[in-house]
């Protein structure tokens, strides 16, 4: 009452942005480089902040040239650190307004928005008696955080990168080599070509009997879950995408149309091989947002009226009472009214 | 359009391309909007919440009349901005790009007793698309006055001077009001409406919270200043609205601005739309605190031919705008505040009276004749 329009929040914001109670924000304390286009990220969460499960990501929202962009990270440090800290590692991809963002620009004392942690690529209560790794790229960040977080009999780790200066947390890796806590191949795939996943009958001869935390390239994902399969061992193996499963993009992009969102009372042109998330965003629209992939269901979004068409499959979803698209993977087939 | 169209030495393919000119200066500024401003409005909005507190903190102590002096002035300025630099742009998603859900015109609401979301109706979508209309665009004269001579004259208007200067000083009622439509609502079968009456409860809730915290708490916390203290939020609203009344007759009121027919927007162009953005708006002359407090609405030619560009570009909008206007042969009409508070008050009292037969020399306004477009 005495605050209104405003809520006291707002006012305990401009002093206390981290406050317990308060939207769950972040303070980025340091930004440590890595590798030439990789580093990590030290976050201070707010009070709010519950913890996370080693494996799992977190949705952050940074603001890049003034705009709100909401991207998901591996969380890599340990569940029990002592300072409370958390940090994530990020590697710049080419074209990732966030990601070039975080390794290159952001600075500390930057204030960010965080979600709770998500994510179900963690590993289980008790632990397994014989664990592989598979990992490609920055397929090695949630993984960091098992190592980290507990140590294994017997840990085995197959690591693909295209050079050995583009292993992430190289020297900490072969400590735990060095220590006898880990056994690690690294795959050079700018020498030696892209691994094929039979070759792991040579590398690791008892990979099928391994519980299996892989995570990389959709082909690399692919071809693990063809083979445990085969082998009839499936269960075994966890996956964890970064990238969308299947190409972006069915059909030849056309068929877009005028696209509502009556909410904010914008209505744009948008083709049809452009994610609605996208268009939303451009416009200015609050669209809520996640792994911008199919995977997580953070960007859910009532259609109102309507078609769309799922990016992934060319599916088409008609508005009905109900219906909640995913933006990030739908785009325009017709006119359509999205509500935000 | 009138007789003495002052657009009427351009030709479509001119008009056209004035819009072309136009255009590119808004992508000009998209393509640029970014980290700098984002920080701007941050910056403004953090200093508003801290210099409202710090008044209203000061006001406690209001039987002191230093105290009240300070407070009052403190609180007025910070009613100014809320409404002004802050509400009017956010509410037009000058900020919306940012999509930050804490500065967004969906989610914002301000220190005014007409709710956010009505307000947005009447003025980004009826005062923006109809600018200076006739019978389309109700700010011209609120539905109370008569402010051009092509609008017909009742006795009612003789009236208008006090009409004004009681809109002026309960002038967040009066846009509430206006916003609700109260004047054609209120009529025996459209009261009834369920819409209406939703949106009559709206305003009431409104009204009661905002009075409830400058009447009635604030004044309480104030414990031995209470009268002081109602007497300062009573002063603070009435400053604010009185300025921001002043403010916004000088956009679209004063000598020189053109008004329209309603049948000549009928299928209007974009460059069109543009020119009759251009010659229905006024601007006011000052220094950068004038614009400031003014919400850049100063710059109201610039906005109205860019209602969603962040305020804070308006200025290096404008010399490029009045390059136009020179270029195209327009005039750009504007002047310092008490001038052009001047002229709309005198059009206001002059239109209070019907239209004379004969037009006197030397006054093109009322050489006005309406042509059939």
């Amino acid at each position: 009452m005495v605050t209104t329009p405003l809520l006291p929040s707002d006012y305990l914001d401009l002093v206390s942005p981290l406050r317990a109670g308060a939207d769950l924000r972040g303070r980025i304390e340091a930004v440590h480089p890595e590798t030439g286009d990789c580093a990590t990220v030290v976050i201070r969460p707010g009070r709010g902040w519950r913890g996370h499960t080693a494996g799992q990501y977190v949705r952050i929202g940074v603001d890049v040239d003034g705009r709100r962009l909401w991207r998901s990270y591996s969380i890599t440090s340990p569940t029990n650190r002592r300072d409370g800290r958390v940090t994530i590692t990020v590697k710049a991809i080419p074209g990732g307004k966030v990601s070039n963002h975080l390794v290159r620009r952001a600075a500390p004392g930057t204030l960010i928005q965080l979600d709770q942690p998500a994510g179900d690529f963690v590993l289980p209560p008790t632990k397994p008696a014989k664990v592989l790794y598979l990992t490609a790229g920055s397929g090695i960040t949630p993984v960091m955080g098992m190592l980290r977080d507990a140590e294994f009999d017997d840990a085995v780790m197959v690591h693909c990168a295209p050079q050995p200066h583009d292993v992430i947390f190289r020297d900490e890796l072969h400590g735990l080599v060095a220590d006898g806590k880990l056994r690690l191949t690294e795959v050079h795939t700018g020498t030696d070509g892209r691994l094929d996943i039979a070759r792991l009958d040579e590398l690791v001869p008892d990979w099928a009997e391994r519980e299996t935390w892989a995570c990389g390239p959709a082909g690399l994902l692919d071809a693990a879950e063809e083979r445990w399969s085969e082998h009839g061992v499936r269960e075994r193996l966890h996956t964890e995408r970064f990238r969308p499963a299947v190409a972006v993009v069915v059909g030849d992009g056309s068929g877009g149309g005028e696209v509502t969102f009556s909410a904010t009372g914008r209505t744009v042109e948008a083709d049809g091989a452009t994610p609605l998330l996208d268009v939303g965003e451009e416009a200015g629209v609050l669209m809520p947002s996640g792994c911008r992939m199919g995977v997580c269901f953070g960007c859910v979004t009532p259609l109102k009226a309507g078609a769309v068409r799922d990016l992934r499959t060319g599916e088409i979803t008609e508005a009905e009472p109900g219906v909640l698209i995913q933006t990030c993977v739908s785009a325009a087939a017709g006119a359509c009214d999205i509500e935000r | 359009m009138t007789a003495i169209d002052p657009t009427a030495h351009l030709s479509a393919e001119q008009i056209e391309e004035l819009g072309r000119e136009l255009d590119a200066i808004r992508d000009e500024v998209i393509a640029d909007r970014g980290e700098k401003d984002a920080a701007y409005i941050r910056k403004v909005i953090s200093a508003q919440r801290k210099l409202e507190m710090a008044s209203r903190g000061v006001l406690l102590f209001s039987i002191f009349p230093p105290a009240w002096l300070i407070g009052t002035a403190g609180l007025s300025v910070a009613k100014i901005m809320d409404n002004m630099e802050i509400g009017h742009n956010v509410l037009h998603g000058q900020w919306d790009w940012m999509r930050d859900p804490k500065i967004h015109s969906t989610t914002w609401e301000w220190d005014h007793v007409s709710p956010s979301d009505q307000w947005k109706h009447s003025h980004n979508e009826l005062h923006h698309t109809y600018t200076n209309v006739i019978g389309k665009d109700n700010d011209l004269g609120y539905g109370i006055m008569r402010v051009d001579e092509d609008q017909k004259w009742h006795p009612f208007h003789l009236g208008q001077p006090l009409w004004n200067f009681l809109n002026a000083c309960f002038f967040e009622y009066g846009i509430a009001a206006y916003d609700l439509e109260l004047g054609k609502n209120l009529s025996k079968r459209r009261r009834r409406n369920p819409e209406f009456r939703a949106r009559a409860r709206a305003v009431g809730r409104k009204i009661r919270k905002q009075v409830l915290k400058d009447y009635v708490i604030h004044p309480l916390l104030s414990g031995p200043s209470f009268p002081t203290t109602l007497a300062a939020t009573f002063t603070a609203n009435l400053v604010r609205n009185i300025w921001s009344h002043s403010v916004i007759m000088c956009g679209h009121f004063p000598e020189g601005v053109k008004v329209f027919e309603r049948r000549s927007i009928e299928g209007e162009t974009r460059g069109q739309w543009y020119l009759r953005q251009m010659m229905g708006s006024a601007n006011i002359s000052g220094s950068r605190a004038m614009h400031f407090m003014t919400g850049n609405l100063s710059h109201q030619i610039e906005h109205h031919l860019f209602p969603d560009l962040p305020s804070n570009r308006y200025a290096e909008v404008a010399v490029k705008v009045r390059a136009l206007f020179e270029k195209y042969e327009l005039e750009y009409v504007t002047g310092p505040l008490p001038k052009q508070v001047f002229s709309a008050w005198h059009k206001v009292f002059r239109l209070s009276l019907p239209n004379r037969k004969q037009p006197a020399a030397g006054t093109p306004q009322r050489e006005r004749e309406l042509v059939a477009v």
